[in-house]
């Protein structure tokens, strides 16, 4: 029920809206993807590579100051310490074997905070492929260490100069780029949204971290389904792989936070579900923020992984249908949240997970209820946003 | 017959312009509608802004942004259109984004159109599949004609498929690109014009997307029975500073080369 119907549908979310110039890349994709993923050959590589090479699995660590402040059981999913520093490169590494599989020679993606982007690259440079990133300029300011690891990657960035220079608009020049290049080039998407098959591959990939936590908790707790399972919403991947293998359990309540900005009340927010409304982006029907005339708002969130005015169809699909909730997060909350696991845990979290974090002070938990949070990255790349905010350079 | 039935069974190199409603101003949109049909263009399509245009490059984009700047949006334009029959004779076709159609509502939007007098509607990001599964019978009850894209990759057994479900045209993208002008048509490009031609479609094709002159469009007029001209002709609104005279000297060099 939580897996899209053959044309890429989540209920009424979903599909594949895209110009004629795309269809033949989307097709052979869509027709060879599950073959590929299931493969014994592709499996045994994606493994390999995801131990040996992203040091996973990625601990569950019980954090026990905050479990003692929130009066109960608290666990990070720790993906702030796979390769690259976020969850991203489980993705890519699965979606790089697969363009190898199909003979492509260019990768091109698009990048908000620089995590998919560096992830990419790091794939890229381990298989000796040509790598293209679009990056919005304004992100590019403000996550400036990214842009220098993905050169020094030996990636090409390519700043988006439209719109709000954000993570939509690099996702529009990655398009782009991939009608102009359609038959040399694969196009590695981040995250769960765009054109089917691309949410349905996504969360695939990213599916290993819910497969983990299930393993790790039962060693550590006897049980394998947590009470509550909790993670940040950008398109939405690492909140569809923390949830993928609990979709069916409907014992674990599953809470996304999206990134408020401002407020929801403000207009400066990149909260898709509390603002949004049905309509199509980036080839996908799902909701997202419109004004009065279908013309895509632009969003804002001090978290560049977050500032997106969609949201992959799946999560479009688990609001719907109440086997999620989405709580919205503003920036004042996740940097609150991000001092307090900093303080309590010694972790500096992305600007990103930390709007998961802040979902633990709007939720009502029992001594005995088992947390588990995914901390989708870390937090090295925010330090000039930390740095401003926290008053660190004042002596 | 339709309007554009009768324009395709009665004239070859056919001559037909992209433009972006609301652009350069607001209230350009009528006034290079009528410049066009005075310079002898076959037939048009107006584009309707969007903000997210993925199809389309930079001059296209650059002009959309500045368009819903103005205020352009789709009740603005089909309120400018209100009154262009019978004046304007040649048929009208708008193109454009799926979402802000949806968001107006689809049959709400084919019922203006057909009030209006448009003739066809391009939404390049609404695949064949999805039109004939929820919109066909709205675009058949309104006389609205949808109008396909291929491209050189649409292998022939989708060609025919799209050619099996139109009833006018067919938009044929000259290249792997988004919109705008590139100098001069590859090899490669010919093949795919002799392609086409050799199948014998149902319906007659026409070529958009790098045609921006004399040269080219008398060129792919061989292959096919007309060329679309948009970038090179927006790039000219953005720079006019005399509309209509400027739009009469561009068309007259297309057609005549000087």
């Amino acid at each position: 029920m939580f897996h899209p119907n053959e044309k890429g549908f989540y209920g009424a979310y979903g599909g594949a809206y895209i110009p004629e110039m795309l269809i033949p890349n989307i097709e052979e994709l869509r027709g060879k993807y599950l073959r590929i993923l299931e493969s014994d050959s592709f499996q045994k590589t994606y493994h390999h590579l995801l131990s040996d090479y992203a040091g996973r699995p990625s601990p569950l660590f019980k954090a026990e100051r905050m479990s003692q402040h929130y009066q109960t059981n608290i666990w990070l999913k720790r993906e702030d310490l796979n390769h690259t520093g976020s969850h991203k490169l489980n993705n890519t590494i699965g979606q790089i074997l697969l363009a190898k599989e199909m003979g492509r020679r260019r990768i091109i993606a698009e990048t908000g905070a620089g995590q998919h982007g560096v992830a990419t690259a790091t794939v890229c440079a381990l298989m000796g492929l040509e790598c293209v990133v679009y990056m919005g300029q304004t992100d590019m300011e403000r996550q400036a260490p990214n842009v220098a690891r993905m050169r020094m990657l030996g990636a090409e960035v390519r700043p988006a100069l439209s719109g709000n220079r954000t993570l939509k608009d690099a996702t529009n020049e990655a398009l782009r780029d991939w009608i102009a290049h359609p038959t040399d080039t694969f196009y590695l998407i981040g995250s769960v949204v765009g054109p089917h098959p691309y949410p349905d591959m996504v969360a695939r990939l990213q599916a290993v971290i819910s497969s983990e936590i299930k393993q790790q908790l039962k060693e550590k707790t006897g049980t394998e389904l947590p009470d509550y399972v909790l993670a940040c919403v950008g398109g939405g991947s690492n909140a569809a792989g923390s949830f993928y293998h609990f979709l069916e359990h409907p014992s674990v309540q599953l809470i996304g936070t999206e990134a408020a900005g401002m407020g929801v009340e403000s207009g400066e927010t990149a909260a898709s579900m509390a603002c949004g409304e049905k309509g199509i982006i980036h080839g996908s029907m799902t909701y997202l923020m419109q004004d009065g005339d279908g013309q895509i708002t632009e969003p804002y969130s001090i978290s560049a992984g977050l500032d997106y005015p969609g949201i992959g169809p799946l999560h479009a699909f688990l609001k719907d249908s109440h086997r999620a909730t989405y709580l919205p997060v503003t920036d004042a909350e996740a940097l609150d949240a991000a001092l307090e696991l900093t303080r309590l845990e010694g972790i500096i979290p992305a600007l990103e997970s930390a709007h998961a974090l802040a979902a633990l002070g709007k939720l009502r938990f029992k001594p005995t209820d088992q947390v588990v949070v995914t901390v989708s990255g870390r937090g090295d790349k925010d330090m000039k946003t930390y740095m401003e905010h926290f008053k660190l350079t004042e002596k | 017959m339709t309007r554009l039935q009768k324009l395709f069974s009665s004239k070859k190199d056919l001559l037909s312009i992209y433009y972006t409603a609301g652009y350069p101003q607001l209230n350009a949109t009528r006034v290079v509608l009528d410049a066009l049909q005075e310079s002898g263009v076959d037939f048009v399509e107006i584009g309707m802004p969007f903000s997210d245009p993925l199809a389309d490059g930079p001059v296209i984009q650059q002009s959309g942004t500045q368009a819903l700047q103005n205020g352009m949006g789709l009740e603005v334009l089909l309120q400018q259109l209100a009154d262009m029959r019978p004046g304007i004779t040649m048929p009208v076709v708008l193109m454009g984004y799926l979402n802000p159609v949806l968001k107006f509502g689809m049959e709400r939007f084919l019922e203006r159109c057909a009030q209006v007098g448009v003739d066809g509607l391009i939404l390049p990001d609404l695949p064949l599949e999805n039109y004939l599964e929820e919109y066909r019978p709205l675009f058949e009850r309104y006389g609205i004609s949808n109008i396909f894209l291929i491209t050189p990759q649409t292998p022939e057994e989708r060609v025919r498929k799209l050619d099996a479900h139109s009833n006018s045209f067919l938009y044929m993208v000259s290249s792997a690109a988004v919109t705008g002008a590139k100098k001069g048509l590859s090899d490669f490009q010919l093949d795919y014009f002799r392609r086409i031609k050799a199948m014998q479609l149902q319906h007659p094709a026409v070529v958009g997307f790098g045609i921006s002159d004399n040269e080219s469009y008398k060129t792919v007029c061989q292959y096919a029975q007309g060329a679309i001209i948009g970038s090179a002709f927006v790039k000219l609104l953005g720079q006019a500073k005399d509309l209509k005279g400027e739009i009469h000297r561009f068309i007259s060099e297309v057609k005549n080369g000087k």
